[in-house]
């Protein structure tokens, strides 16, 4: 079935004088992360399969610069938001979907601000719909049935936005055992990589905040740790690696585990 | 004659220097930089009385939420009482309300005095908890000196003015019973009934003394209570209700935009700035290094900690032993504000004393460890957000200064021209559809 995956750009469904019905944004970590890049590539495969036209922007996307404001960097991270912008109302974009919560949240929450104004939804959302509206429809039992999964709250889909029951939704419809950590929802505790520490070393401590995490992850005993962002993907992998459990433990996406229950990962 | 004479000094005394306080707080506040928060004016309602006056956010924590709205809900209902003794203070009359509420009078004493009780109980779990149980969050760096002797002290005041209420009560009764004249008949009440044994045996003389002493005790120390507590943490008492009503309403997760910056760049990519844009003001700095350059509200926002240290409790880099605390942040602020008040106040120079908010008060190393997580801001029973003065420190160093550390800059480096966080080539940024494509 491989031979039939699309990945239309918008800059061919222009040409040709279509309109998808959502814009997926990848974002950097999607594009360029070894690991993160097969959480895009599950996603698509889900795009495919349900049928939903869909585009991606190719190398006309560039970051949406979420790194950049946090760290302090106010102008950068305009420029690149107009740009952006431009780029987005040029192909008259109405509907994102992304996989990534900090391009979520800026594209949600900040290009309006610049002008920018689109309906965006977090993968985690997306698929949720998906289920409810019967696109996707996991039969239960296989291989999930038992497997017991704790959920890693990303900051910027959790408190940030509010985003605590779709990721969830999603794992409960794979018939899996979801076993919540110590500190979750509202309380859930980062795991590290927000606010552009991604892009530099931890300032000194006691500790690195992932290993944290991962302990309290490690300690609901799941085999499964599920993951909504990539930064945390990256944090929790790396967590995981340091206490010797990546052959028991694996850290994984939703699209990735939806795409596994769908058998889409040939 | 001469008691309300005294008594009319004493209201004046404690008068001026509070409203002298007050003046000061405010002038303070107002070194912020404007910001207009007008919207939604009835959800900001609803905000504030679920956060402020509901207690919402503290019952996350259900039993320090429980014994603190004991302290609270006495708090506000034994203040009627006070207006009593004010006016009594004033018009030389007695325990004034009595003869008009009748035996209601009674039942609403007895009612306070059920609540003094349960002050007083809330108090002394309180001194425990913070003194024997040793809470990590009460013990943290920050909490050294004053600010742990604030706490202390506080709960001691309060206990000691319900004792002097409970005292006050007692005496009256005994002299009640004994038909002294001045003392309104006013029935027995519940918890100070109980202690009358204690003063029965006191001779005339002596009761009026105890009786006025903890009378004039408790007055003057709600007084003086009232002035210490513009210099304490306590003030969220106050500001707690303004600063809710001025919450932020929208996705935590959004930063506030920069306008000026926004003109800028609009000029520089050659599109229309909109109306009146014009240049950026002279001086302009973007970002925040001292207590000016942030808003008045953040400045508020320092007034209103009640250093109560939840949010540090969450932070993901303090829990890991980070130098950064969300508390400091907010008391740091607040520090800044009173040293450059009282300069002020004196004469001095004020924010010209050579030192700032950032590297005075406030180190690099601190803003540099936050990961934005928002969990300060989800756990503040008050609402407040240390994030937003972490951002604005950050914007300073990293546009005004360019001292961003130095991974940042190189972030910012490829960003600029690769367009993403790492240095990978823009052209490779579709490359991951080809393995799905080539199958
Ligand atoms: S946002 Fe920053 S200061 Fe607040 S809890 Fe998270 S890391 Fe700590
Ligand atoms: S900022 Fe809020 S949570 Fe933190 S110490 Fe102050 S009042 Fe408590």
């Amino acid at each position: 079935m491989s031979e039939n995956i699309q990945i239309p750009t918008m800059a061919e469904l222009a040409a040709k004088g279509e309109k998808p019905e959502v814009l997926f944004w990848v974002g950097c970590a999607g594009s360029y992360d070894d690991r993160y890049k097969s959480v895009t590539r599950a996603f698509v495969k889900i795009l495919n399969k349900v049928g939903i036209t869909f585009a991606v922007l190719g190398e006309e996307e560039t970051c949406t610069g979420d790194p950049a404001r946090r760290a302090g960097n106010e102008f950068l991270f305009q420029m690149q938001a107009m740009a952006n912008i431009q780029v987005l109302d040029g192909y008259e974009i109405k509907k994102i979907v992304t996989a990534c919560p900090h391009c979520f949240n800026t594209l949600k929450n900040e290009y309006p601000d610049l002008g920018g104004n689109y309906d965006v939804v977090h993968h985690s959302q997306f698929l949720q719909e998906l289920i409810n509206t019967g696109k996707v429809t996991l039969k239960g039992g296989g291989e999930f049935k038992g497997r017991k999964i704790t959920y890693h709250d990303s900051c910027f889909l959790g408190r940030a936005n509010n985003v605590y029951e779709a990721p969830r939704k999603v794992l409960e419809a794979l018939d899996a055992v979801l076993v919540e950590m110590k500190r979750c929802k509202t309380k859930g505790l980062c795991c590290g990589a927000g606010g552009a520490q991604m892009f530099k070393d931890a300032e000194n401590g006691k500790k690195e905040i992932n290993i944290e995490r991962t302990e309290e992850a490690l300690e609901t005993g799941a085999n499964t740790i599920a993951v909504a962002c990539p930064f945390c993907m990256t944090m929790m992998s790396d967590g995981v690696k340091n206490k010797e459990k990546e052959g028991a433990v694996k850290v994984q996406d939703l699209a990735e585990l939806i795409a596994e229950a769908e058998g889409l990962n040939g | 004659m001469i008691a309300q004479l005294a008594f009319v000094a004493v209201l004046g005394f404690f008068g001026y220097l509070l409203s002298r306080r007050i003046l000061r707080i405010k002038k303070n506040i107002q070194l912020g930089k404007p910001q207009t928060i007008k919207d939604n004016p009835s959800e900001r309602w609803k905000t504030m009385l679920l956060v402020a006056f509901g207690q919402k956010k503290m019952f996350k924590r259900i039993l320090p939420a429980f014994f603190h709205f004991l302290i609270y809900i006495g708090f506000i209902l034994i203040n009627i009482e006070v207006l009593e003794i004010i006016l009594d203070g004033l018009l030389g009359t007695h325990r004034l309300f009595a003869p008009f509420l009748g035996s209601f009078y009674t039942v609403l004493i007895s009612f306070f005095e059920i609540l003094a009780v349960l002050v007083i109980v809330a108090c002394v779990v309180f001194l425990l908890r913070r003194n024997v149980a040793k809470v990590d969050r009460f013990h943290k760096i920050e909490m050294k000196g004053w600010p742990t002797l604030d706490g202390n002290l506080i709960l001691v005041i309060e206990t000691v003015l319900m004792i002097a209420i409970l005292s006050m009560n007692a005496a009256d009764q005994v002299l009640q019973d004994r038909g002294a004249d001045h003392y309104t008949q006013t029935g027995e009440f519940l918890i100070s009934g109980m202690m009358k044994p204690l003063f029965a045996n006191i001779a005339y003389g002596g009761l009026v003394a105890l009786e006025r002493a903890a009378w004039w005790f408790h007055i003057v120390g709600i007084f003086a209570f009232a002035v210490y507590v513009t210099y304490s943490k306590h003030l969220h008492i106050f500001l707690a209700f303004p600063n809710t009503f001025y919450s932020r309403l929208e996705a935590k997760g959004k930063m506030n935009n920069m306008q000026e910056i926004t003109n800028e760049v609009k000029i520089m990519l050659g599109m229309s700035t909109g109306e009146d844009a014009g240049a950026p003001p002279e001086g302009m700095k973007f970002g925040a290094k001292d207590i000016n350059d942030l808003s008045w509200k953040n400045l508020m926002e320092a007034y209103s900690c009640t250093e109560c240290g939840r949010c540090t409790s969450e932070c993901p880099a303090n829990l890991t032993g980070k130098k950064l605390s969300p508390r400091k942040i907010m008391m740091d602020t607040r520090d800044r504000l009173e040293d450059v008040g009282l300069d002020l106040q004196k004469g001095g120079k004020g924010l010209e004393d050579g030192k700032s908010l950032l590297d005075d008060y406030i180190s690099r190393e601190e803003i540099n460890a936050c990961t934005n997580c928002n969990a300060c801001v989800e756990a503040c029973p008050v609402n407040i957000s240390p994030l937003e003065i972490i951002l604005q420190l950050r914007r300073y160093v990293a546009m005004e200064e360019s001292a961003a550390p130095q991974s940042w800059n190189m972030m910012f480096q490829n960003v600029e021209t690769n367009f993403a966080p790492w240095k990978f080539a823009p052209s490779d940024r579709f490359k991951w559809a080809d393995e799905l494509k080539e199958k």
